[in-house]
């Protein structure tokens, strides 16, 4: 059973699982999603691609910023049957760059390279919420927030490599 | 002869009275008035002394020539004003030609022979600089004068060296340094066409100069401008090279494409994360991990504690050519002065960097005890104030080498360094103590209930913890340092570390002429954290007004990179205010994690909801699960699960003999409104924090609250 005692100032209440299981009656104000100060998940309502989304690393901001750029946002303004099937070149250009900066973008297989590139970004192309709950868990200690993702490229579904 | 006597007799008390006055006026003309006439006769009896006939001539000759030589001091700084700011606004006009570097030609030749041209640039300086200086330079006019036309040709050549930045070195002028503003302006290029026009300015300058720096002429000439490195203009200048300068650096980059960005930092480093300098790199097993500044994250990939590899930085001499814009990063450099009305930066060298839209970043610098400051050298070299990278390697480096080591402070840095070198101590003899005037660690933070449970915890890890302890004084005997307490407890110790607070940077507040907050410290920013047009402050040095929350100033990782990433938003034009809350979060060894989110100020009326916690529920578990924050020990995990087995008591018939505060959730309230959350031992909850104090409202039953945290789950 739960109990309760006050420390001064302070209150104490100790509660078993019992006590939780009803649900809340606690009211919470619902979100806007069209709120302007709120951070946007990589893809804003307008539909325009968010390049500051902590999601993104430092994909957007790097030496390979804008060969990405041009890269995903033909892929994201694609509407061919197979996306993206006509943005090969941007993307090879941006494997060109990648391929000069192995530190920042480290190669695993470059075969992989243009393919994932196309399937990854699918993932965050669909999932604007989960997104914009990611960036709430990257909100965790010490992947915190993008700086602190960024050397993570194979682990960061956003890496085209 | 009788004539000329009596003449004179009249005239000298006028001499004398006019030079009464004027000492009277100086120290306060309407206090005087009424005794400027008994004052008179006395000065006049007092003239008919032998001696005073010499007074007189001495009066008369000082006052007359005061005279003179302030109206011709007068005319001609009205005539170099006039010229002096011809010659600036040309070198405005001449500035979009960033090839031809600026010659702040004002002084040019004349000065370099003379002195550093001082008063160049901001004409407002100069009412400063000359006014000590119009006496002792009256008598040396006319000599003067001489000398600079002599010395006009052979000067020419040397125009480089004027650098118009030098306003603050103007103070120092004064004083009579000789400003070694013959400093590395590496223009070679002298503007020859503006000499002409500025041979009447050389003149004024020369008589202010003249009077403080005499010996500047050879160091003048040596200037031999080293091809500097820097860019002269940087559309994105980041003052302090830390967390907030990085995040904004990024968001303007994600931003603005092709956005050219230049960091100023006086450290040699490149921009690094701070909170794995007290926690995970102290618990990684790799010995040269101070050299490689690696740590293992949550996910068990090992990163760097630099966000980005050299190799993502841009140099300064490519900055303003590489084709796509990049961040470059000027090293060991510091930003003296900052010109808001000539947008530009003066550094410790001399350089303008001059800039559209500028980040200030400077953080703080750790504050010191009054009474260590003061202990004299032995004690002082025996103190570690810790911050920065070089820190941490001195630190470790000291705990191999020492017996003891003493941690005054108990808030965030102190006790983790304690917790971490408390695990160092395990393996060696090293004896750890941590003193502090609260009553438990995290006193400030933590309501005392937890405090004191968490100081327990931190007493488990192998520290001494010494609670209300208050340094009295410090002193260095027999090849120990002795720490004095106010209650009379000595302790004796080889090397101190102090984590008494931050003192925020803002150094540059007087010169760009910005706002500090007296409540908070740091530079006052609005929501917007803009401080003025073009200028923000984001970091540990911004005191920005939070909408929710109120104006405040916090000092952590998150709320670095938030703010960080808020002031490079705006900076390209996005006008948002501080919206999304920033978090923190703390390890106090393998039992002990929280995280953090809004006011979390003791003081403050608390209530906490705590659940039993299993021996699932440490930072150690979570890890596995979830992305927190918390390093994983693997090696550690089999030796961590006992410590919690038996920290937990027996099933829950015994709460009421031993409280345990394994996990939970404790509400801060102000008004009723709860402001500030801690997840105690709880993960991946944050969401569900930072709506709550999003929303602001009155909850009635906070248990009902807690409940949405889910806090027995997993």
């Amino acid at each position: 059973m739960s109990y309760c005692k006050q420390e001064g100032k302070d209150r104490i209440i100790f509660v078993t699982k019992e006590d939780h299981e009803a649900p809340s009656n606690a009211e919470l104000i619902a979100d806007d999603p069209n709120d302007p100060y709120e951070d946007q998940g990589l893809i804003l309502p307008s539909g325009e691609i968010n390049w500051n989304c902590p999601c993104l690393g430092g994909m957007a901001s790097g030496p390979c910023g804008t060969q990405f750029k041009e890269a995903f946002s033909c892929f994201h303004y694609s509407n061919e049957e197979v996306k993206g099937s006509e943005c090969i070149d941007n993307f090879r250009a941006m494997q060109e760059c990648m391929q000069k900066y192995p530190e920042l973008y480290p190669q695993e297989d470059e075969n992989e390279g243009v393919a994932a590139g196309g399937a990854d970004a699918t993932a965050p192309d669909s999932s604007p919420a989960p997104v914009a709950s990611s960036d709430s868990t990257l909100s965790s200690p010490t992947p915190e927030s993008a700086p602190s993702s960024d050397n993570t490229p194979p682990t960061d579904s956003q890496a085209a490599s | 002869m009788w004539t000329c006597k009596n003449l004179w007799k009249k005239l000298a008390p006028l001499a004398r009275s006019s030079s009464t006055l004027c000492r009277q006026n100086a120290r306060g003309v309407l206090l005087n008035n009424e005794r400027r006439l008994p004052l008179v006769p006395q000065a006049h009896m007092s003239s008919g002394t032998p001696g005073s006939r010499g007074d007189n001539n001495l009066y008369y000759l000082l006052v007359g020539a005061t005279c003179v030589g302030g109206g011709f001091y007068a005319y001609r700084t009205i005539k170099g004003d006039k010229e002096r700011y011809q010659e600036r606004i040309n070198e405005i006009a001449s500035r979009p030609n960033k090839v031809v570097p600026e010659q702040p030609i004002t002084e040019a030749p004349g000065e370099q022979a003379a002195e550093t041209p001082q008063e160049i640039a901001p004409v407002t300086e100069d009412a400063p600089v000359e006014t000590p200086e119009v006496t002792p330079i009256v008598e040396e006019v006319s000599p003067e004068v001489a000398a600079v036309e002599q010395e006009d040709p052979p000067t020419t050549p040397e125009a480089e060296i004027a650098p118009e930045s030098v306003v603050e070195p103007a103070p120092e002028e004064s004083v009579g340094t000789p400003d070694a503003d013959p400093v590395v302006k590496s223009e070679p290029t002298p503007v020859a066409g503006s000499l002409p026009a500025e041979t009447a300015e050389p003149q004024t300058t020369t008589e202010t100069e003249s009077a403080a720096e005499p010996a500047t002429v050879a160091p003048a000439e040596v200037p031999a401008p080293t091809p500097v490195e820097f860019p002269s203009h940087a559309p994105y200048l980041l003052i302090g090279g830390g967390t907030a300068s990085f995040a904004a650096a990024r968001s303007i980059r994600a931003r603005d494409p092709g956005a050219r960005v230049l960091i100023i930092t006086d450290e040699p480093d490149l921009p690094y994360m701070r909170p794995p300098l007290s926690k995970e790199l102290w618990f990684s097993d790799d010995p040269s991990v101070v050299d490689t500044l690696r740590f293992k994250q949550w996910n068990g990939k090992e990163r760097s504690i630099y966000f980005q590899p050299p190799s993502f930085y841009v140099s300064p001499q490519d900055l303003e050519k590489v084709e796509n814009g990049g961040v470059a990063v000027l090293t060991g450099k510091k930003v003296v002065h900052m010109d808001v009305r000539g947008n530009k930066v003066t550094l410790s060298d001399g350089t303008e960097i001059s800039y559209d839209k500028c980040l200030i970043a400077t953080g703080g610098i750790p504050r010191n005890l009054q009474v260590i400051e003061r202990a004299g050298e032995e004690v002082t070299k025996r103190t570690t104030l810790f911050r920065k990278v070089e820190d941490f390697k001195a630190l470790d480096k000291v705990s191999r080498d020492t017996k003891s080591i003493t941690i005054i402070g108990g808030g965030f840095l102190g006790s983790e360094l304690a917790c971490a070198l408390g695990r160092r101590s395990a393996d060696s003899d090293l004896e750890v103590i941590q003193m502090f005037p609260e009553k438990g660690n995290m006193g400030k933070v933590l309501p005392e209930y937890l405090s004191n449970w968490t100081t327990a915890k931190v007493k488990s890890e192998g520290v001494a913890v010494i609670t209300e302890a208050l340094v009295k004084a410090v002193s260095f005997k027999d090849g120990k340092v002795e720490i004095k307490l106010k209650d009379g407890r000595v302790v004796k110790t080889d090397h101190i570390v102090a984590a008494v607070g931050l003192e925020p940077s803002v150094e540059l507040a007087k010169s760009a002429g910005l706002e500090v907050d007296s409540d908070f410290g740091g530079f006052r920013v609005n929501a917007e954290l803009q401080a003025r047009s073009n200028i923000w402050v984001a970091g540990d040095a911004a005191c920005f007004y939070d909408i929710r929350l109120g104006r405040r100033r916090v000092e952590h990782h998150d709320h670095a990179v938030v703010s960080g990433r808020l002031a490079g938003e705006n900076m390209t034009g996005a006008n948002k205010p501080y919206w999304h809350q920033s978090m923190f979060w703390s390890d106090l060894g393998p039992d002990v994690g929280y995280e953090a989110i809004g006011i979390v100020d003791s003081s403050l009326p608390t209530v906490g909801v705590f659940a039993k916690a299993t021996a699932k529920d440490t930072p150690k578990a979570a890890t596995e699960k979830s992305g927190t924050g918390i390093r994983s020990e693997s090696e550690t995990e089999g030796t961590a699960s006992s410590p919690v087995a038996s920290s937990t008591p027996e099933p829950p018939p015994v709460l009421e003999q031993k409280d345990n505060y394994g996990k939970g959730v404790i509400f801060y309230l102000r008004d009723k409104v709860v402001v500030g959350i801690i997840l105690w031992n709880v993960f991946n909850r944050m969401p569900v924090a930072r709506k709550i104090i999003k929303d602001g409202e009155e909850h009635a039953d906070l248990n009902e609250v807690a409940k949405l945290f889910n806090i027995h789950d997993d």
